[in-house]
């Protein structure tokens, strides 16, 4: 009974505070603080009611159990960690996406394949492409190099997208002045161009950041060495342990948000020049 | 729209002889090695002949895929469990059921994020932060953890694709309802109008397009979520779970009936919800 009544005391506390802070003037410290209020007053309510209603481990552990099991287990998780991520999500990742940053600036050249290549572009993005997965892992085998590919086919087409109609961002009296300048095709192309599509780039960037880490996970359900993320949420499932699949799942989401995170850093840093970011 | 016909059509082209060229170069090996040992020389022709009708190619050509999607949905009974069509009901029924929690979620999150400044305050970063975590992580957990609860069957699954089609909602959702500018504000406020009359009659109309635009990429995420959640069920039924049983098997031509099979899927439910946006919006004067 006790747990039940402070996690209500919790969440009327963490609420109130929140309300107090939203009425004041937005500055950097207000909008910082109230999410995380936000977020520590849920895991608050979380861990008080699992205590309070006794619900069992096997189905929802609390987190203060999560987070020992996670201090518990470092070298597991870290091990989890190299081979989805940095193995399968970021390769995937720089291939794919290095990939159709070339491939559309070759499509860019030519309006025919762009208005043939579009369409379908856009089209194969919104596909259930994850049901890839089986393919590439019978085709590249077991361990990271199956994910990776999954990850490749995943962020190549949204990346595509993107990049072109970024490429084509640029207006008439922009590239005239190029012209007037007597650059060339690859001089307006980095000087010009490139700059340009780079908000449109980074739009994609970012999609595919996600996409790149769920690519790599699911991928790991259809077959993998007995390491990664995925192999062990699965098993995991299977063994009832589920205090160890909140552990994975808290590496991902803090690996998913770091990842997140550091492309939007990275935009901020190219493109200082655009609107959004001058706000 | 005529004018990319043909350039569209070149490209859908290319991809079918990319593909048959990819099952030559990929089936090659397996056709040479059963030759070898029979003690047989395979002619170029015999060897391409071989490799676009093996039983369990690496990479089934067109056609082969083409029959097997003819055998398993015109042929077979619609109520056999070897129907396609069977399969996709099970998984079209959960995409669906999944698409209108997380649509209603989605909205519902929305409305309380424009017209509650702490909510927008604390909940948005969390939403916008709940989709970096890889949610389809946590798709075996819950179809395992809500079973365990005694709740099996549509609702774990929906739960997954609720979770993936509720944030493309939420986001469009904020931005459409706050897309009525200062001026038409203003001029609800002359009217003496409350706050009720202003949402139902200038923030909801206004928000038309964005949710639509929505809807289409929510719909999308909630088929994706769907197939994932029948993986971990143990293959029971659904097009998640032919990917699954295809793969356990090797059975190639049955893992690429499927994909196709969910991309037509994805490919109609959108184009239903485009077909209804433009219905709607033209009714209201805004297309």
């Amino acid at each position: 009974m006790g747990w039940i009544v402070f996690g209500f005391v919790a969440w009327f506390v963490g609420w109130q505070i929140n309300v107090q802070l939203a009425r004041r003037p937005k500055t950097r410290v207000t909008r910082l603080a109230v999410p995380v209020i936000f977020g520590i007053t849920l895991v608050l309510i979380w861990e008080s009611l699992v205590q309070g209603f006794d619900i069992s481990p096997v189905l929802l552990p609390p987190p203060s159990l999560i987070a020992e099991r996670f201090a518990a287990s470092t070298g597991v998780l870290w091990t989890d960690f190299v081979q989805t991520v940095v193995k399968g999500a970021l390769s995937g990742y720089a291939i794919g996406c290095g990939a159709a940053v070339v491939i559309a600036v070759a499509i860019d050249r030519f309006p025919f394949l762009q208005r043939g290549l579009l369409p379908v572009g856009n089209f194969v993005a919104a596909l259930p492409i994850i049901g890839m997965a089986p393919i590439m892992v019978m085709w590249f085998g077991f361990d990271w190099q199956s994910k990776a590919a999954v990850v490749v086919v995943m962020v190549f087409f949204p990346m595509l997208v993107n990049t072109v109609q970024g490429l084509q961002s640029t207006g008439a009296m922009q590239r005239d002045l190029m012209r007037t300048y007597a650059a060339g095709y690859w001089q307006t192309l980095f000087k010009l161009r490139l700059p340009a599509a780079m908000p449109f780039m980074f739009n994609g960037l970012k999609i595919a950041s996600t996409l790149a880490l769920i690519g790599a996970i699911v991928a790991e359900f259809f077959g993998s060495p007995v390491k990664g993320m995925g192999f062990r949420i699965s098993t995991s499932v299977g063994q009832l342990a589920l205090d160890l699949v909140w552990a994975e799942i808290v590496v991902a989401a803090i690996a998913g948000s770091a990842f997140y995170g550091g492309v939007a850093l990275l935009e901020k840093a190219v493109t200082f020049w655009h609107p959004s970011q001058r706000g | 729209m005529m004018r990319s016909i043909l350039p569209i059509l070149t490209v859908v082209a290319a991809i079918f002889a990319f593909w048959y060229l990819g099952a030559i170069w990929l089936n090659s090996d397996w056709a040479y090695d059963k030759a070898g040992r029979l003690d047989k020389e395979l002619s170029f022709t015999e060897m391409v002949a071989d490799t676009w009708s093996q039983d369990k190619p690496k990479l089934p050509a067109p056609h082969q895929v083409a029959t097997e999607l003819w055998d398993t949905t015109i042929d077979k009974r619609i109520t056999s469990k070897r129907s396609l069509v069977y399969h996709s009901w099970i998984t079209l029924s959960s995409t669906l059921l999944g698409f209108v929690l997380g649509t209603g979620l989605g909205i519902a999150l929305a409305v309380g994020i424009v017209y509650n400044r702490t909510m927008d305050m604390s909940v948005m970063p969390w939403v916008i932060a709940s989709q970096t975590i890889p949610i389809l992580a946590l798709a075996p957990m819950i179809i395992v953890v809500l079973n365990a609860i005694g709740i099996s069957g549509l609702l774990p699954k929906a739960i997954i694709s609720m979770y993936l089609s509720f944030f493309p909602v939420v986001v469009g959702m904020v931005k459409g309802l706050r897309s009525p500018d200062q001026m038409q504000l203003d001029q609800m406020r002359t009217w003496n109008a409350s706050p009720r009359q202003t949402f139902w009659r200038l923030r909801l109309p206004s928000s038309m397009p964005y949710l639509f635009t929505s809807l289409k990429v929510g719909m999308a995420a909630s088929l994706v979520g769907a197939i994932v959640g029948e993986l971990p069920t143990g293959a029971v039924a659904g097009l998640g779970a032919r990917l699954l049983a295809g793969s356990y098997y090797g059975q190639t031509i049955q893992i690429w009936s499927a994909l196709i099979m969910a991309a037509v899927l994805a490919a109609l439910l959108v184009a239903t919800i485009g077909m209804v946006q433009r219905a709607t919006l033209k009714r209201m004067g805004l297309s």
